[in-house]
């Protein structure tokens, strides 16, 4: 995130903000309940979560963009089959690219990064952001809310690969001794489950740090 | 026999939402009450049993004997979206109350993972058009059935002492986890 902001010195604090609020207070998965499906289905390992966040932040950004520089264009009666044609074509972009360039990724993920599609980070904020603001704050915003996804994408696959395999990023960590003393892998790490847990023990973290984050309904 | 065995395997043992996870966010977000959640587990009934021989159709007559299996999802989405849109108006007219209850969680429907991933595991099933059919209802049925469980645990939960921190949508992820726990427990169910 600090690598955006230096990159363009000219961002001016609102702008900045639009990047840094997903991240934390207006959070997609933990705050805003959007993406959940695909944060627990392709969290197995750290790799996947890191291929998976770099797809969506590129859609997002791109679809945002897309649908910003148009949206004086399209009639609010078919706006939604405008907007999901949109996310289909990017999506079936990432897909091929995928295909091409990272076979054995694009294998296990296959089905999921089809249902980017059905993301709703994506369409969600195509209704909440770009269908109101010029491209530039909605390219920021589809950027920042990427990001967002991806912290909790990453901190859940990094979990789980660490607690179910004992490696991260496909090498052993926990090492040989402790294996000796007894210690076993968490088979229910592996299991999409854990993500669940994962993910509700990162709201509970994070709430009681933002106590204004607490839902009372 | 077999429809039977299909429709119990794809409510229960395959459940769309406790065990592979799909249509999590509406799931998660509508799920306050339920009434709430009656509503948008019929819409979403309706829609999949809909959905599912609409895209067989269009996938065997159309997409495979001309060879344009590449926009696959891009016809599947938009056929979704218009039976959404078919719903919404649906709802307006018929029922104003439960179309203002729904509010935004109707047109979310068509993001819904768990539609376009019932026209997507129909397909790697190899279903015939009946079958497709029934496994979308059955689908369909299974997410009813998960979103008024969860509804009413929620609204139970509500007075009981939990750390107030984990109140609201932090409770319902572990109860959705616990949830899913136990339906794990189906997974050796043969049909």
């Amino acid at each position: 995130m600090a690598e955006v902001a230096s990159k363009k010195p000219l961002l001016s604090k609102q702008d900045r903000k639009l990047v840094s609020d997903p991240l934390n207070d207006n959070n997609p998965i933990t705050v805003q309940v959007l993406g959940v499906c695909s944060a627990l289905a392709v969290t197995s390992n750290l790799a996947n979560s890191i291929v998976m966040s770099v797809a969506v932040i590129l859609v997002t950004a791109a679809a945002n963009v897309t649908i910003s520089s148009i949206r004086n264009l399209i009639p609010t009666r078919v706006r939604m089959i405008v907007q999901l044609v949109v996310i289909a074509a990017l999506v079936i972009a990432v897909r091929e690219a995928l295909q091409a360039f990272a076979f054995p990724v694009y294998k296990e993920l296959a089905v999921y990064v089809g249902l980017i599609i059905t993301n709703c980070i994506v369409m969600g904020r195509l209704e909440a952001f770009a269908m109101a603001n010029r491209p530039f704050p909605a390219l920021l915003d589809g950027i920042g809310n990427g990001l967002g996804y991806g912290v909790i994408l990453i901190a859940v696959g990094f979990f789980r690969e660490l607690f179910g395999a004992g490696k991260l990023l496909g090498y052993k960590v926990i090492p040989n001794v402790i294996y000796d003393f007894g210690y076993t892998d968490n088979g229910i790490m592996i299991l999409p489950i854990a993500s669940i847990f994962l993910i509700g023990i990162f709201i509970w973290v994070q709430r009681s740090f933002y106590q204004d984050l607490i839902d009372i309904s | 026999m077999d429809l039977i065995n299909i429709f119990i395997k794809a409510a229960f043992v395959e459940n769309m939402v406790l065990i592979y996870f799909l249509g999590m966010c509406s799931f998660l977000a509508v799920s306050k009450t339920v009434k709430t959640a009656l509503g948008l587990g019929a819409a979403v009934v309706f829609v999949l049993a809909i959905t599912a021989p609409i895209n067989w159709l269009i996938r065997e007559y159309i997409l495979v004997p001309n060879d344009l299996m590449f926009l696959d999802l891009i016809v599947y989405i938009a056929v979704i979206a218009s039976m959404v849109q078919v719903v919404e108006m649906v709802v307006e007219k018929f029922s104003p109350s439960l179309y203002m209850a729904l509010g935004i969680f109707l047109p979310l429907i068509t993001v819904n993972c768990s539609i376009l991933g019932g026209t997507l595991f129909m397909i790697t099933k190899e279903y015939s058009l009946v079958e497709s059919t029934v496994f979308g209802i059955g689908s369909g049925f299974g997410f009813f059935l998960a979103i008024i469980a969860l509804a009413a645990i929620r609204e139970k939960i509500k007075y009981s002492a939990v750390p107030p921190a984990l109140r609201g949508l932090g409770m319902a992820f572990i109860i959705t986890g616990l949830m899913g726990l136990a339906f794990m427990s189906l997974m050796g169910l043969k049909l």
